[in-house]
């Protein structure tokens, strides 16, 4: 279900001010540093980079055009998949064979 | 025989039924372009008029996208999703589901037919 037109689109009061910050001239940190995934991205935090939380670290995210409308957190998965213990296990001794 | 859109030639079905053999139109589009067409919905394919086919394409025009370019517009949309290395496009890139199902079963449409797992551990062990 989208979310009503009426309301405008989500963004947490740490991120605008940043962004604010930062459009009217102050220097720019390397990544803006945030735990709000769930802000969208507007119009102007277009060239800007993020360090998005994805549960461990900031991963640095460039934000393009492309990524506008979408939500912080869409560009820093929290789950690393590792593959399945059976498929290692068969690679390790596959190799071991070898 | 009606060629309606490019490629799509309906046959003996009621009309409502045969246009939703173009890709972009399904019952309810179709109801809906024919009502505007002012054409009978029940009426077989083979038997509308030519004058009733042209009020059909010209009414499919205006309505926009359909067939290729609609095709090719799904497929920059996923191209988009995958460019921008977001969550959505990370699961087309791996071939599951988009939408937050499950993927403990089921999940075969994204995956595809079962690899069976048992038969792979055999093979390494006849070499």
């Amino acid at each position: 279900m989208a979310r009503s037109v009426k309301k405008g689109p989500f963004i947490d009061e740490s991120i605008r001010k940043a962004v604010e910050r930062i459009r009217s001239g102050a220097a720019r940190p390397p990544a803006i540093k945030t735990w709000s995934r769930r802000s969208m991205i507007t119009p102007d935090m277009v060239g800007m980079t993020f360090g998005v939380h994805n549960g461990r670290r900031h991963l640095p995210i460039y934000v393009t055009e492309n990524m506008v409308g979408h939500k912080l957190g869409e560009f820093a998965p929290t789950r690393t998949f590792k593959g399945h213990s059976g498929t290692k296990a068969e690679k390790s001794s596959k190799v071991a064979r070898k | 025989m009606a060629r309606v859109a490019g490629v799509d030639l309906p046959p003996n079905k009621r009309a409502e039924i045969g246009l939703t053999y173009i890709y972009g139109i399904g019952r309810s589009r179709a109801t809906s372009i024919l009502k505007e067409a002012q054409v009978n919905r029940d009426s077989r394919i083979r038997d509308l008029s030519e004058e009733e086919l042209g009020r059909i394409r010209a009414v499919i025009e205006s309505q926009g996208e359909i067939e290729g370019d609609l095709r090719k517009r799904v497929q920059m949309d996923i191209k988009r999703l995958m460019d921008i290395g977001c969550y959505r496009g990370l699961r087309h890139r791996r071939g599951l589901p988009v939408r937050g199902q499950r993927t403990h079963t089921n999940a075969r449409t994204r995956k595809g037919p079962r690899r069976a797992t048992i038969a792979k551990k055999k093979a390494p062990g006849k070499k």
